[in-house]
């Protein structure tokens, strides 16, 4: 079978990933969809690792990896530090820095 | 069987995807994500990378969704449903924005020859990966290890509770 499946499929999940981005109000949903995104990137990187028969792709799968995890840790803790200081997890209530 | 495969799994991912941002409570957006992980490493076994499949289960559903649970349940997760509204027309909205992105996007992956068959390289081992790690890509990884350790420290000063 072709490429195409493979990309459509990654682009589908790129897309619900930025639709909840937009839509969702919670802090740890937004995070989770960015998540998603990611994911949706990775699988067009081995697919076009697998069919144009190079290691790059993987090698690239694996640093967005390694980027998921740093920005979960740090995130999941400023995450926490707003719920402490502001007892909300909604993106609506925390828009100082948005004006 | 190939495709068979690719159809079935692609939808588990696809629907779990769905769940992930039609879930109320974040909870059960966090356990629909990992099942999307998961039918996601069986693509990428179905593409011949094991490595990767292995450590997206390993590291992705094993240690980053871990700490989001950690993370949801100690910030009380089942209240987070009070965030949602109920606007009915947000649903709808969604899948404007969904069909909108998807003919913007296709053009750009018709581009791309449909039928592109796959290399006769074979499984991509993880000898070849770690050669390519190590070898080529050391300076990117080395980077990637200032960077994990920026953000452990980050985690700690933003998690300390100020005295």
């Amino acid at each position: 079978m072709g490429i195409f499946p493979y990309l459509v499929l990654s682009a589908l999940l790129f897309i619900v990933g930025t639709v909840g981005v937009i839509l969702k109000k919670n802090v740890i949903a937004i995070f989770l969809c960015i998540e998603l995104m990611l994911n949706g990137a990775n699988l067009s990187f081995v697919a076009f690792s697998r069919y144009l028969g190079q290691v790059h792709g993987q090698v690239f799968v694996f640093f967005v990896m390694v980027v998921a995890a740093a920005e979960a840790a740090v995130g999941l803790a400023i995450t926490i530090t707003l719920y402490r200081n502001r007892k909300t997890l909604s993106v609506d209530d925390a828009d100082i820095m948005k004006w | 069987m190939e495709s068979a495969l690719f159809y079935l799994f692609g939808t588990i991912s696809l629907i779990a995807a769905i769940s992930v941002v039609a879930q109320r409570r974040v909870f059960y957006s966090a356990l629909s994500l990992i099942i999307c992980l998961c039918a996601l490493s069986a693509l990428y076994l179905l593409l011949k990378a094991p490595f990767i499949a292995a450590v997206q289960v390993i590291v992705y559903a094993g240690a980053i969704m871990v700490l989001f649970l950690f993370v949801i349940m100690m910030l009380d997760p089942f209240a987070a449903a009070r965030l949602t509204d109920k606007k009915k027309w947000l649903g709808s909205l969604s899948v404007v924005l969904g069909t909108t992105m998807l003919t913007l996007i296709l053009p750009f992956l018709s581009s791309y020859p449909r039928n592109l068959m796959a290399a006769q390289a074979g499984v991509v081992g993880t000898e070849r990966i770690g050669r390519a790690i190590f070898d080529e890509y050391v300076l990117p990884f080395e980077a990637t290890s200032i960077l994990i350790l920026v953000g452990i420290i980050g985690a700690v000063i933003l998690g300390k509770r100020r005295a």
